[in-house]
């Protein structure tokens, strides 16, 4: 199987029925740390060009707060897209983005423990 | 009224504030809150992949217990309402789910869909109902301008949350009015903080929470209300002029359990 079909498998996104009309990233509040925008995941999936998607730090910038999917006019979901492909860039053996050891340097007293273990779910495997 | 409780890992170290306050509330109104015995930490992330089976088994088991007790799941988190809310969604939608779940748990009897997960909020609408609970408000937060924070969690995606209009949503200005305050509107109160980024990247959380104090502050709000922990945390490092409060323990006052 390849990249692109495992991305749609594991999403169940249809790309297809994105019209570029680019209101996924008009609304994703971290457009600006971004290199991939969420429109080009969907273009990008499209083209089945999916390795730079994997290498980029983009997928560890989405908040997957769903409002390009809730705005999206064509129903594309481009927040499950980038899931997918984060999840085939950390699940291999040793590609995890943050490790246990990384965590108490990143702490402060007042961090809730939400934000530590979504943080290492959303990065780790 | 009786209902299982699942407060959650953040709700019994850094927001005990919320956990408390919530459940003087729920008693107030008559409600008991069983909290459940085997619960685990939900994670904190709903994953959206069709091959992940997991990081949903935490919350299978907490929705089996409390359906064998013939109770709905009370949340007050909005990470664990979300989570707990789609994984209960996919055990009674997706029965290739359901099985590969099953595996790994072994449930005596499979979850049949009669225990709901409902939020504190939808709670407290649906119900008490607000205007049962505007009659029992003591100390009302008459001229109190009081700003609405939904972030992400609590709406979206609108089709499974199921709990309001995701783009104008209101269930938090009624709850305001209820308790005698006067709701702010403001453009910003279901953008993102930047929730867990906030681990390894707090200037871009502090830049995305900063715009929606500023927001909040520039129409005049005194308070801004959340039910999240990580919104609460991500918004009070933002360092605007408005208080940061949960919810609860605005009701906890109105209701006349907490000094204000």
């Amino acid at each position: 199987m390849d990249l692109k079909e495992q991305v749609l498998i594991m999403s169940g996104v249809d790309v297809r029925k994105c019209m570029a009309c680019g209101k996924c990233s008009g609304a994703c509040p971290s457009y600006n740390e971004m290199d991939y925008h969420p429109h080009q995941f969907v273009s990008m999936v499209k083209k089945g060009n999916i390795e730079p998607l994997m290498k980029s730090e983009s997928v560890y910038k989405c908040l997957t707060c769903y409002a390009c999917i809730e705005r999206c006019p064509r129903g594309v979901e481009p927040a499950k897209l980038i899931e997918a492909i984060r999840l085939l860039a950390v699940r291999p053996q040793g590609s995890n983005h943050i490790k246990a050891d990384d965590i108490p340097s990143l702490l402060d007293p007042e961090l809730p423990q939400q934000a530590i273990v979504t943080a290492f779910r959303k990065y780790s495997k | 009224m009786t209902y299982s409780y699942y407060p959650g890992c953040t709700l019994k170290t850094k927001a005990k504030e919320l956990d408390r306050s919530a459940r003087l509330c729920a008693e107030a109104l008559g409600a008991n809150l069983r909290e459940l015995d085997n619960w685990q930490c939900c994670g904190g992330a709903y994953t959206a992949s069709s091959d992940e089976i997991a990081t949903k088994l935490s919350s299978v088991r907490a929705l089996l217990e409390a359906e064998s007790r013939e109770e709905d799941i009370i949340t007050l988190c909005s990470a664990c309402h979300n989570v707990l809310k789609r994984v209960r969604n996919d055990l009674t939608n997706d029965a290739n789910f359901a099985f590969k779940v099953n595996n790994y748990v072994k449930p005596e009897k499979p979850f049949e869909g009669k225990t709901k997960v409902i939020h504190f909020l939808e709670f407290l609408r649906d119900e008490i109902g607000f205007d049962n609970l505007r009659e029992k408000v003591v100390n009302p937060f008459t001229g109190k301008k009081i700003a609405a924070y939904y972030g992400c969690l609590l709406l979206r995606p609108s089709g499974v949350m199921d709990m309001d209009d995701p783009e104008n949503p209101k269930i938090l200005e009624d709850f305001i009015r209820a308790i005698g305050g006067e709701p702010v509107m403001y453009p910003y109160r279901n953008e993102c903080c930047g929730g867990y980024v906030a681990l390894e990247d707090k200037s871009a959380t502090v830049k995305k929470s900063e715009k929606i104090v500023a927001s909040a502050d520039g129409f005049g709000a005194d308070i801004i209300i959340t039910a999240c922990p990580l919104c609460l945390y991500n918004l009070e490092s933002a360092k605007g002029e408005s208080e940061v409060k949960y919810f609860t323990e605005l009701l906890a006052v109105a209701l006349g359990i907490k000094e204000a």
